[in-house]
């Protein structure tokens, strides 16, 4: 138990040096530009017809308050790890005064559902047909599927998306192919709302399957042909063991493990993910709340989303690492 | 280096399909030397023409040759994805080298930066970085973003190499006959990754590729410099699908998939020789 606590702990520290680093880089990317978002920020003020030089002078007074523009960099770095450990993360530049924090929390439950859901149905029909093409070499059902997934593999996201929005949108048009939920839709949690969102959720959700379960396919695919011809395979074929059991309890526990790891990496790359999803699909989420900012040069909520990105995938591939050995007494915690 | 490539090209279909795939590739780029039309000129040629004899995949609403378009596209692509391959190979072999070979505490170090990198969220990342350079994002600094983004994972691979070979005889014989660290892994060690370097390459260029595609279908390159992902850019700024223009956009989708294609066969066989299991099975040894 206390080599598992050891394990844990150092993980943590991991987890604390990601977001160290993570934050560090957006900060000082964000700090050594040339661009002041105060002074952006004053001219879209002043371009709106607001001309007073009193009042301008208050307010750039007010927002350098705000955005911790106040002292030296390094105190201003100080300044940005204070707040964010409070969870404050100032106020949007596009939506003032609205604090970023309330922003980013509208979109984050569309992100997090859509991602999570198609993430774990990826790597279970990844990882089944794998198994079955693994294990039964010779059917051409198996070897047609896996063919498909494999050829899907090397196509940029874009290009797929491009591809669905085109059959789905004007060949075949039987889904939404924008948009969160219907236009006019009532908010109310109600069973036609839900079916209303996974509706909506199908493309997006489908074109991550399709990119994604290829490399867990071929994965568990190679781990599976190795592990057959391991001797307690062998021996359980040759007891007569059914062949359904042997794949299942000999074979896929055995493989699992390593593509459980690899689940916590594809967390890592969820936010890479999901921004490009979002914006081909315009799903309401943070990646689409990302590029809107960046064409509306929201300083402060591009800050706070990446910030947050970079949190968020540090935790949780920091979570699925330490249940890791709690899967499999064999990984070694040392 | 012959023999390699012989075997290959005899005992792998996949390689030699990827090959061919590639030479087609290498092909349109040495065409797009040969292209009667500047890399950004527009509004030369009658916009909208579909193809036909006079321009073979017809002509863009900004009335460009698509065909020669798409060759310099090719090349300004492809010229990316061999800079962001190269420049991180450097960091990842240096770091894979000296991780594996120096261990303890320089070991424990670069492998949680190289761990750090490996998780942080790449595509926010650069998105930021073209929120505050904006105008100067320029095509170089991409190149050296990407890069220093792009190391970690097959340089991690790097050291699980390094780490075997530091205990084999020649490395012990090498260190007592008074070589540096820097004459070992250089002389002695870095023959030994190589063949993974270049199946590394091919994946790290994928990688690359598909993100200056998607990063340049949003807007956020260079628009100036033509590369496959500005090509649908500019088509989806004229809403080409909507106004009937497909060629615009079927032409360099046509062709990535090829390219990538090509770079994808080209790695998975490469990878299958590197394992001498299944090298072994498939030439029936």
């Amino acid at each position: 138990m206390t080599s598992y606590l050891i394990f844990v702990l150092k993980r943590f520290g991991q987890f604390l040096l990601v977001v160290f680093l993570g934050v560090t880089i957006t900060f000082f990317v964000t700090h050594l530009t040339p661009i002041d978002p105060v002074e952006e920020s004053i001219g879209a003020i002043t371009q709106m017809g607001q001309s007073d030089p009193n009042a301008i002078e208050l307010m750039r007074q007010s927002l350098r308050e705000l955005y911790g523009m106040e002292g030296s960099i390094w105190q201003q770095y100080l300044h940005f790890w204070l707040r964010l450990a409070t969870g404050d993360l100032g106020p949007s530049l596009s939506a003032f005064p609205t604090p970023v924090s309330t922003i980013i929390l509208r979109s984050l439950p569309w992100t997090i559902g859509l991602m999570t859901v198609s993430t774990l149905i990826t790597f279970v029909l990844g990882n089944a047909i794998g198994a079955l093409a693994g294990y039964y070499r010779k059917d051409m059902v198996l070897k047609a599927v896996s063919l498909v997934f494999i050829a899907l593999l090397p196509i940029p996201y874009y290009i797929l998306a491009f591809v669905l929005l085109i059959v789905f949108g004007y060949l075949w048009p039987v889904l939404p192919i924008n948009g969160g939920y219907e236009m006019n839709a009532n908010l109310d949690l109600s069973f036609a709302l839900v079916l209303d969102i996974l509706k909506h959720s199908i493309l997006p959700a489908v074109s991550l399957i399709m990119v994604g379960a290829g490399s867990w396919l071929i994965g568990m695919r190679a781990l599976v042909s190795n592990i057959i011809t391991e001797d307690y395979v062998v021996f359980a074929e040759l007891g007569g063991v059914p062949k359904r059991r042997i794949l299942r309890s000999y074979i896929a526990r055995n493989a699992m493990v390593p593509q459980f790891t690899g689940l916590a990496m594809s967390l890592g790359a969820i936010f890479n993910g999901t921004v490009i999803t979002e914006i081909v699909f315009g799903y309401p989420g943070i990646g689409n709340l990302l590029i809107e900012a960046v064409h509306a040069g929201d300083y402060s909520l591009v800050l706070g989303l990446s910030a947050l990105s970079i949190v968020g995938v540090a935790a949780a591939v920091f979570i699925i690492d330490i249940l890791s050995p709690l899967i499999d007494p064999r990984i070694k915690v040392e | 280096m012959f023999t390699i490539l012989r075997d290959l090209t005899r005992h792998n279909m996949e390689f030699l399909g990827g090959l061919v795939l590639f030479a087609i590739i290498v092909g349109l780029i040495i065409l797009s030397y040969f292209s009667p039309y500047g890399p950004t000129d527009i509004y030369l040629l009658p916009p909208d023409m579909p193809p036909d004899g006079d321009y073979w995949l017809g002509t863009t609403s900004r009335g460009q040759d698509v065909f020669w378009q798409l060759t310099t596209a090719l090349r300004n692509t492809l010229y990316f994805g061999i800079g962001v391959a190269f420049l991180s190979r450097i960091i990842s072999l240096v770091v894979g080298l000296v991780a594996g070979y120096a261990g303890g505490a320089v070991d424990r170090v670069l492998m949680a930066i190289n761990d750090s990198v490996m998780v942080i969220p790449q595509f926010p990342l650069l998105i930021l970085f073209y929120f505050v350079l904006k105008d100067s994002m320029t095509w170089t600094a991409l190149i050296v973003i990407m890069a220093a983004l792009g190391w970690s994972y097959d340089a991690r691979l790097i050291r699980s190499v390094a780490i075997s070979l530091k205990t084999r005889p020649f490395t012990t014989q090498s260190v007592y006959s008074g070589m540096s660290m820097r004459k070992i892994l250089i002389q002695e060690h870095l023959p030994y990754v190589l063949p993974i370097v270049f199946a590394t390459t091919m994946n790290n260029m994928i990688w690359s590729i598909g993100m200056e595609i998607t990063l340049s279908v949003l807007g956020f390159t260079d628009i100036e410099t033509p590369t496959m992902g500005m090509m649908i850019y500019w088509a989806n700024a004229h809403s080409a699908l909507i106004a009937g223009i497909w060629w615009w956009v079927a032409a360099p989708v046509a062709v990535i998939v090829v390219l990538f294609l090509a770079l994808f066969l080209l790695s998975m066989s490469m990878n299958e020789y590197n394992d001498p299991r299944s090298r072994l099975n498939r030439m029936g040894g």
